[in-house]
């Protein structure tokens, strides 16, 4: 018996480094070394460079361009614009949510930064130089920059290319600013619920428009080889083979001659799933001059003209019982979309999952009705680090939560407890028709409130506010609690899709004679540590060494088809088709140790990273063992090589959910915040590497200290944006980021292979409301039931201004 | 994020870079640590035709604590006011408002005489000299002269330095031994641009507030001397109607436009809470 085998199986599934195995990640040594790959690294043979001309106007006619001090520049080498792209069809570009998108502007511009013309140049300088240089002449228009006013009767129409369409992708425009209206729920019953109701508290809860502002902007080189007709793109793409199948519907360049590679991407949060002018402009560009264009975009082009977040405007209503059991929940949403409906939702869904607001509760009647409008801002809409607008769902919820319990006298907490989904009720079928695959919120509010022993807190709240009143602090203490459930891992092709491509994915695992293996996967790491986790998920299912397991993404030449990594998907879809796909190549494994050991199949158990004659302990093959037989014997009846490739179909949405709380310390003279404490619980089911889960939740929280505390893409009147470069646009640095305490609970997903239901997104889902809900707090006593976001120093100190704390 | 087409020079003394600055007349800009320039020209607002770099002139570094007067080499690295022991204990208020600069890589390499010089409201130096009652010492191809910094700034970015000028030093009396001061400065996130901020250095003896000099930073167009704030306390025992009138007085001259950072009406009514948070620091600072 060889040393190995004589380990027990503990040791042995300890070495593989499988589920549960906080295992460092694998990406990370050529991350620390400034070894990464990112696409701005790409450097081809006669690469040239591509820069945008960009409308300075939120609105205005193009009277005329004139390119020729631009051509005139040394080194430029051509200037496009919307007449050179009108004969190949491509001044337009279909959105992801059934809208065109022009590519360069036609005729009008109708955002600030808006793309007007791409110049091509030998290099960035002369790039640059030349985007200087192009004139053009703009006559401007009235900017509609108010979300509220875009349907009114005199409202300015935006789209001329479409304002006599009265059937939008999805269903009727009543105006021409109009999108869509799409609703979900018993409208009746939930009127019925509020006009029959105890109580009723109301409120608008806005949530702003923000960016995800991915460390690293978008980007391309696009480069068509002219001898072979292949169109090769590496691009910072969250979904590089929808990307191949839009190109090819749009270019019609068949699909097996165009490849698209995502190489290492620094950050996504969304914002790198849509398709950009960018990717068309130097995809044309490279087709013309037959050379690799490369297009990257820099910060103020990032932030002010691609895919921006939220911007909801949720007007509510929830009723209840005067003892706090939650009747009904009505919701309006105007969803300002910008100039284009760029969002990227599943077709089905132009809201997204926007019906998830009734949040962690059990509401017996709910409604919601969402308009989306056409504005003079930035095309987006996507989700920052959620699932599909369930940020903005969750943040409705438990604001409404809270502004009931101000309204019912209540303790927030207790609120939440007395309307939690019961852990007997599951799966359970919301009102808004989910059904929640399992959980148990109980018992995770209670470890919440236990370990940050809330009750103290409050006591503390009470005498610090006493403290207050005696003129001895000018501090005032907020205590957020949030709840939240998200709905990830979309989805069931029967509903879910992206311009018709169903959003299953994919695994192929070849296994390699010595025993090791590689794992290509349909979905593609932005930083979520892919390649260290699905390995263990592997390891686990096939008894290799994580390390030896190489997982590899983004190359549309060799990995199987998927969706992409967004909306925490890829645990829930590709980690189970990495399961499925794991457990095929068992099941062949098992046959040929069957083979091996002269025994039946069914004789035959599996023992960590072996299979053993059942009551036989010493004989065994190892799956190294097997896979060497399966390249080098004969075996009657099984072909050779060891290999399989799922492709997964979710039955469900997985549903992680979560309690989070957290203590701000608010100045009320100057408006600063100070998170003194922030405790976040999130039960993700199986837990596949605590130390990946821990990273992500300290990322994702600190998303969400900035969205509550400081992120905001504005605009005035006229169509200018603020907040479009780091100067105003708040990202924390680990200066203005608080110690975050995390913990868990584990229920997992009763439907997933291994129970996983994906992490990523949770703590800015739950994180933003906590921090809100916190603000809000420390002014609760003194009558404050509703504040909007962004808490900044200013706005918390207008609070305090308007409820007379100044003197 | 590009900037446009320019000449480099890097004189090795002053009298060069006076002569490539005479030679170039307003088409060139010197370069210090670059912090304030460089974004300017990558956002094509500065598009100098000639950079004049500063760098390599050791004449223009150092700082000397020589008596009570204190002298800083218009090329001292903020970092290096930071870490200069003698200067840190004859005037620590330097240091204080250095550290709140932006962050260490870029204090790393921007320069007090380029946060001097400048002229942007939101430089945090500026405001300091004014309360040091600092002098600068201007050299061009028409020779050397000094100008009070409370004479020097006339806007944003207008100053009192004529094209082909170099800022070569900054000099001051320190205050006096057991002297109180503070720098208190408001801002969103490391990184940012003051949304209010005060210089405060006062003197004590006895009961009595001796001496006190009050500034203000990015609260208008230029830096603020808050003269009437610091009359107000000088002289008095310093208590609590003096130390409101002082705020009062320096919110009387604020006038911060509204911005990223909050209206115009917070950060005015700001100003007085940073201004008495500063006063009351440096009252508990001074023997
Ligand atoms: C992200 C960021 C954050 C920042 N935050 C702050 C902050 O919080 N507070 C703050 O005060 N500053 C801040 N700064 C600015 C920084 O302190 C700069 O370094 C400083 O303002 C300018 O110094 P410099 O040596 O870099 O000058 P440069 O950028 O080289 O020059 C600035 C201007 O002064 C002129 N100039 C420079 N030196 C001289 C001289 N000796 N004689 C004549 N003219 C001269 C130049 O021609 C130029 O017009 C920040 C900068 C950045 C990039």
């Amino acid at each position: 018996m060889s040393e190995q085998a004589a380990a027990t199986t503990e040791e042995r599934i300890e070495k593989l480094q499988g589920l549960g195995c906080a295992r460092k990640r694998v990406e990370d040594a050529r991350f620390t070394q400034g070894k990464g790959n990112y696409v701005d690294d790409i450097k081809l043979p006669g690469m040239v460079f591509g820069d945008f001309v960009r409308s300075p106007y939120g609105h205005a006619r193009i009277e005329g361009i004139d390119k020729d001090a631009a051509l005139a520049v040394p080194g430029v080498l051509a200037v496009l614009t919307a007449e050179d792209l009108k004969p190949l069809n491509l001044h337009y570009m279909p959105t992801l949510a059934g809208d065109v998108q022009a590519v360069l502007a036609d005729e009008k511009v109708l955002f600030q930064g808006q793309e007007v013309a791409f110049v091509i140049a030998e290099d960035r300088y002369a790039a640059a130089d030349g985007v200087e240089l192009v004139e053009v002449e703009y006559e401007a228009l009235p900017a509609l920059t108010d979300a509220n006013r875009s349907m009114d009767e005199d409202a300015p129409v935006l789209r001329e290319d479409i304002a006599d369409k009265t059937e939008g992708a999805h269903g009727a425009r009543r105006h021409p600013n109009h999108i869509f209206t799409w609703e979900a729920g018993d409208r009746a019953a939930a009127e019925q619920a509020l006009a029959s109701a105890e109580v009723v508290a109301e409120e608008l809860v806005v949530y702003q428009r923000v960016h995800p502002c991915p460390l690293e902007t978008c980007g391309c080189v696009a480069s068509m080889d002219k001898v072979n007709g292949k169109l090769t793109i590496w691009g910072t793409f969250q979904a590089p083979h929808a990307v191949r199948t839009v190109a090819s519907l749009i270019t019609n360049i068949p699909e097996h001659n165009i490849r698209i590679v995502s190489p290492d991407i620094g950050g996504g949060f969304g914002n790198k799933v849509g398709v950009y002018p960018g990717y068309i402009c130097a995809a044309v560009a490279s087709i013309v001059l037959g050379r690799p264009v490369k297009w990257i975009e820099d910060r103020m082009e990032n932030l002010s003209a691609t895919a921006f977040a939220r911007d909801y405007h949720m007007s509510g209503k929830i009723a209840a019982t005067r003892d706090g059991r939650i009747t009904g929940l009505r919701c309006h949403v105007l969803a300002d979309h910008g100039a284009f409906d760029a969002c990227a939702d599943p077709s089905k869904f132009p809201a997204g999952f926007f019906n998830i607001c009734t949040g962690s509760y059990d509401i017996p009647s709910a409604h919601v009705e969402v308009d989306g409008v056409y504005t003079n801002k930035a095309p987006g809409g996507v989700a920052y680090r959620c699932s599909f607008r369930v940020t903005e769902a969750s943040y409705f919820i438990e604001r409404m939560v809270d502004v009931l319990a101000r309204k019912l006298d209540m303790d927030p907490a207790e609120l939440r407890r007395r309307n939690l989904i019961a852990k007997d009720r599951f799966p359970y079928t919301s009102a808004l028709g989910w059904e929640y695959d399992s959980g148990d919120y109980h018992a995770a509010l209670d470890k919440a409130l236990a370990a940050v022993d809330y009750p103290a807190l409050r006591a503390g709240q009470k005498a610090g506010r006493e403290a207050f009143e005696r003129g001895e602090t000018r501090t005032l203490t907020g205590i957020g609690v949030a709840f939240f459930t998200e709905i990830v891992g979309a989805g069931p092709v029967k509903n879910c899709d992206i311009l018709g491509l169903g959003m299953f994915d994919s695994c192929e695992i070849r296994i390699h004679p010595t025993g090791s293996a590689i794992a290509r996967l349909g979905t593609i790491s932005q930083g979520q540590g892919h390649a260290t986790t699905f390995a263990q998920i592997l390891a686990s299912e096939i008894g290799i060494p994580a390390d030896r397991i190489t997982v590899e993404e983004g190359d549309t030449d060799t990995a199987p088809y998927g969706l992409g990594t967004y909306g925490s998907r890829s645990t829930p879809v590709a980690g189970a088709a990495t399961a499925m796909a794991g457990r095929k190549i068992r099941a062949k494994a098992q046959m040929i140790a069957a083979y091996l050991l002269e025994v039946h199949e069914d004789d035959l158990e599996w023992d960590a990273d072996r299979f053993q004659v059942k009551g036989n302990p010493e004989r065994v093959k190892t799956m190294a063992e097997i896979a060497f037989a399966a390249y080098n014997q004969a075996i009657p009846g099984i072909e050779p090589g060891l290999e399989a490739v799922s492709y997964y179909d979710p039955p469900n949405m997985t549903y992680p959910f979560g309690a989070y709380v957290c203590v701000v310390d608010v100045d009320v003279d100057t408006g600063v915040t100070d998170v003194r404490r922030f405790y976040a619980l999130d039960d993700c089911g199986t837990r596949i590497n605590p130390m990946i889960i821990e990273g992500q939740v300290h990322g994702g929280l600190t998303e969400a200290l900035a969205i509550a505390m400081g992120q905001e893409i504005a605009y005035d009147e006229t169509g200018n944006v603020y907040g479009g470069s780091l100067l105003d646009f708040f990202l924390p640095t680990a200066v203005e980021t608080p110690t975050w305490e995390t913990d868990f609970t584990t229920t997992p997903s009763p439907h997933h292979p291994i129970g996983a239901k994906g992490v990523g997104e949770s703590p800015n889902v739950g994180g933003v409301s906590a921090f809100s809900n916190a603000v809000n707090d420390a002014f609760a006593h003194l009558g404050l039931t509703h504040a909007q976001m962004p808490h900044d120093h200013w706005r918390v100190w207008e609070t305090a201004e308007r409820l007379g704390l100044h003197g | 994020m590009i900037p446009a087409a320019f000449d480099y020079h890097r004189p090795a003394d002053l009298a060069g870079a006076v002569r490539l600055l005479a030679e170039h007349g307003d088409e060139a800009l010197v370069v210090a640590g670059g912090h304030s320039l460089i974004p300017m020209m990558k956002l094509r607002m500065a598009q100098p035709g000639h950079l004049v770099d500063l760098r390599a002139i050791e004449s223009l570094r150092g700082v000397r604590v020589e008596g009570g007067t204190v002298t800083i080499g218009a090329m001292t690295t903020q970092a290096e006011v930071i870490a200069s022991g003698p200067l840190v204990d004859a005037c620590p208020i330097l240091r204080e408002a250095a550290l709140q600069i932006a962050d260490p890589q870029i204090r790393n390499l921007g320069t007090v005489g380029g946060n001097a010089a400048n002229g942007d409201p939101g430089n945090d130096l500026p405001a300091v000299m004014l309360a040091l009652d600092a002098r600068y010492t201007l050299e061009g191809a028409g020779g050397r002269r000094e100008v009070a910094a409370r004479e020097y700034y006339e806007g944003a970015f207008a100053t009192a330095r004529e094209d082909g000028e170099i800022l070569t030093a900054i000099r001051f009396e320190a205050p006096p031994a057991g002297h109180g001061c503070a720098y208190e400065k408001q801002k969103r996130k490391v990184g940012d641009y003051a949304t209010a901020a005060a210089a405060v250095i006062l003197a004590r003896s006895g009961g009595t507030c001796t001496h006190a000099s009050i500034a203000l930073t990015n609260l208008a167009d230029r830096p603020l001397l808050a003269a009437e704030a610091g009359a107000a306390l000088a002289g008095t025992a310093a208590g609590e109607a003096e130390i409101a009138a002082a705020c009062a007085a320096a919110q009387a001259i604020a006038e911060p436009v509204s911005d990223g950072r909050g209206s115009a009406a917070f950060r005015t009514r700001l100003t007085g809470v940073i201004v008495r948070r500063a006063i009351e620091r440096a009252l508990a600072t001074a023997a």
